[in-house]
């Protein structure tokens, strides 16, 4: 746990000029929200592009974002990669969807095939893939979570070391499943789904906060239930069983 | 008829029957599915069907159906015939019905599909384009702003004789107008955030209030005479009052746009040019007003991407006394022709519109309702945007309708 009850958890949206072009700031407005309606103080840090990526937030949001702004943002966080170490290791929690995702694996291939550097915090290497995926995803994470649904738009694939572990495995992308998605660390999850993940999944965002101010007292969340059950059945008829079951069938 | 083939006639007719059909059975408008019927009948019925028009192209993110109907009522002031795609079918089969109404040589003022654009210059022997802006919308279809940019780019590159009239004030339209012959407009308008690196080094680019620059390779803001000045359009020099019917400063910047393309490529007097564009109060259904179960009636916007809510949030969000009486329904569908993905609505501040009345309505109300909720926006979930409306508190009631939720309305009511 690494914020005191005193001091307002500071979450920080990493380079949103650059990595906000999918909506993911979302995640940021969420985390930040559902601490506010806690009784936690909050503050929503903004780190303008080109400014270096201080050591004093909680959380580190990486969003998606287009070719030419990923390659300027893979800069600013390997000049910022102290920082952002000394941070982790105080016990601040980084959420990486997308671009963002492929900026803290060890590198990743840009539009015009160069490999570029990324941050290294885990290790996942990314290569361009055969096309493009686009459309919702269903995800059974590999945490004490609801299914997770989202929505993926990508040409990257990402390729976790053996050491890492996915977030979970797809029940349903474009109607198929089979494969593993994201990437789950300690204090930290990489992800390709937007929607964006967290206003989606606010069992996830309370995870997430969790690792930064410990236990969480419950919160109505009807009206994301009420998004999460219309998108795991546009997802999937199999995502939306899963979630039934979860939902109704365990409450006995 | 004489310059028609057999074959293009019949593609036409074809056209009109299936146009008829879509009509009838309440599918459609017609323009779209006619004009595949004549492309896939007459492949070259678009160079045919533009054979003794003077073609010009308008194309944008946003407000190129305004655009267009605003430069179709300028340019006929010339006297010239003026065809157009006033319903804004804008892909290459919604383009042919259209020409193939043009029964004598004279103008035509089409608004074409950012992506589309690049493909029709050629065959319709296109002599203006007129450009308005680029930002992010339906990234799962369009793909990034940038490859849209390139696209355009590459058809000035391609074309060093087309005219050109475009915003100086939007860096993707700058890098793309850059190699043709191009009259600049500072329209001013204010969405960046989809502009943040240079579109040609790909260094962070520096804005400031009024321009913007790139510190590196020296890409920035060309320098022009013209400018809209509040609701005054500077034309190298002379002050042009523009009064428009339609609302908001997003359509300023469309009629300053159309007025500066009708006097400086089509020579019409930038006055009459302005006198035309005060004529116009409905743009295929954008701001009509529809009558509500309970006898009021409520105005109709279309804003489908967060640069078009960010304009339409800075004209219905109300100083305090009024907030009240301005509800706001938001509408939204994601369908293909919407962007299959709304993250968008998590780029578009609706905290501003806390203390309105404000409902969530569409096919994805309950992404809108979990928006709201997090901006801390009380509002009511009602699917149906006119029973939503008709749920509202006040007398200035908005609609405010994503693609195919405004499409929805305009084929009940337009």
């Amino acid at each position: 746990m690494r914020a005191s009850s005193e001091s307002a958890v500071r979450v920080g949206l990493v380079y949103p000029e650059l990595l906000g072009t999918y909506g993911d700031r979302g995640n940021a407005v969420v985390l930040a929200q559902r601490l506010r309606w806690r009784g936690h103080a909050a503050e929503l840090v903004e780190v303008t592009a080109g400014a270096p990526i201080p050591d004093s937030l909680d959380v580190y949001l990486f969003g998606g974002g287009e070719d030419d702004p990923q390659v300027m943002a893979s800069a600013g966080m390997r000049n910022s990669r102290a920082a952002i170490d000394r941070a982790r290791a105080g016990g601040a929690a980084v959420l990486a969807v997308c671009a963002g995702f492929q900026l803290i694996g060890h590198s990743y291939e840009a539009a015009d095939g160069t490999m570029i550097d990324g941050l290294g915090l885990v290790d996942a290497v990314t290569r361009a893939g055969p096309n493009r995926l686009i459309g919702e995803l269903v995800v059974e994470p590999d945490l004490p979570l609801p299914v997770l649904t989202g929505f993926e738009n990508h040409g990257g694939r990402t390729t976790l070391g053996p050491s890492e572990r996915p977030l979970g495995r797809v029940l349903a992308r474009n109607g198929r499943g089979g494969d593993t998605e994201g990437l789950v660390g300690e204090r930290l999850i990489g992800t390709y789904m937007h929607g964006p993940v967290l206003p989606r999944n606010p069992a996830l965002a309370d995870h997430v906060l969790s690792w930064v101010v410990g236990d969480l007292s419950p919160l109505d969340s009807t009206t994301e239930e009420q998004l999460r059950a219309a998108q795991l059945h546009a997802g999937s008829a199999r995502g939306l069983r899963k979630w039934w079951q979860e939902r109704v069938l365990a409450r006995g | 008829m004489s310059l028609r083939s057999l074959r293009t006639s019949i593609a036409i007719t074809g056209g009109h029957v299936a146009g008829w059909l879509s009509r009838v059975t309440g599918r459609g408008q017609g323009a779209t599915i006619s004009g595949r019927v004549i492309n896939a009948i007459a492949p070259n019925a678009l160079a045919q069907l533009a054979t003794g028009q003077r073609v010009a192209l308008v194309s944008a993110t946003n407000g190129k159906t305004t655009t267009t109907r605003l430069l179709a009522a300028a340019v006929a002031r010339t006297g010239e015939r003026v065809v157009s795609n006033a319903t804004g079918a804008n892909l290459t089969s919604g383009i042919a019905p259209i020409l193939a109404k043009a029964r004598a040589p004279g103008l035509a003022v089409l608004e074409v599909d950012e992506r589309v654009l690049p493909r029709v210059v050629d065959p319709l022997g296109a002599e203006l384009l007129v450009l308005g802006n680029l930002s992010r919308d339906q990234l799962d279809r369009y793909g990034e702003v940038h490859a849209v940019g390139d696209l355009w780019r590459h058809a000035a590159e391609t074309h060093p004789d087309l005219r050109v009239v475009a915003n100086a004030s939007d860096p993707h339209v700058v890098w793309a107008a850059t190699p043709a012959k191009t009259m600049w407009i500072d329209l001013g308008l204010g969405w960046r955030n989809d502009a943040a690196t240079c579109p040609n080094c790909a260094a962070l680019l520096s804005w400031s209030t009024d321009r913007f620059d790139c510190p590196s390779c020296g890409f920035g803001q060309p320098a022009t005479p013209n400018r809209l000045d509040g609701d005054t359009l500077v034309l190298d020099g002379t002050r042009v009052p523009l009064r428009l019917a339609l609302p908001g400063r997003w359509n300023l910047a469309n009629a300053a746009l159309a007025v500066t393309a009708a006097a400086t490529h089509f020579g019409v007097d930038p006055h009459d040019a302005a006198d035309a564009a005060t004529t116009i109060t409905t743009v295929a259904g954008r701001y009509m007003t529809v009558a509500l179960p309970n006898g009021r009636r409520a105005r109709v916007l279309l804003a489908k991407n967060p640069a078009g809510w960010s304009e339409v949030l800075h004209h219905l969000s109300v100083p305090p006394p009024a907030r009240r009486n301005c509800s706001v329904v938001i509408a939204v569908n994601a369908r293909v022709a919407d962007g299959k993905d709304p993250s968008w609505l998590w780029d578009v501040p609706y905290e501003l519109l806390r203390g309105q009345p404000v409902a969530a309505a569409g096919e994805r109300a309950y992404d809108v309702a979990v928006r709201l909720r997090y901006a801390e926006v009380d509002h009511l979930v009602e699917p149906d945007p006119l029973a939503a409306a008709a749920s509202l508190p006040g007398d200035d009631v908005n609609i405010v309708a994503s693609y195919t939720q405004f499409s929805a309305i305009y084929r009940r009511f337009g």
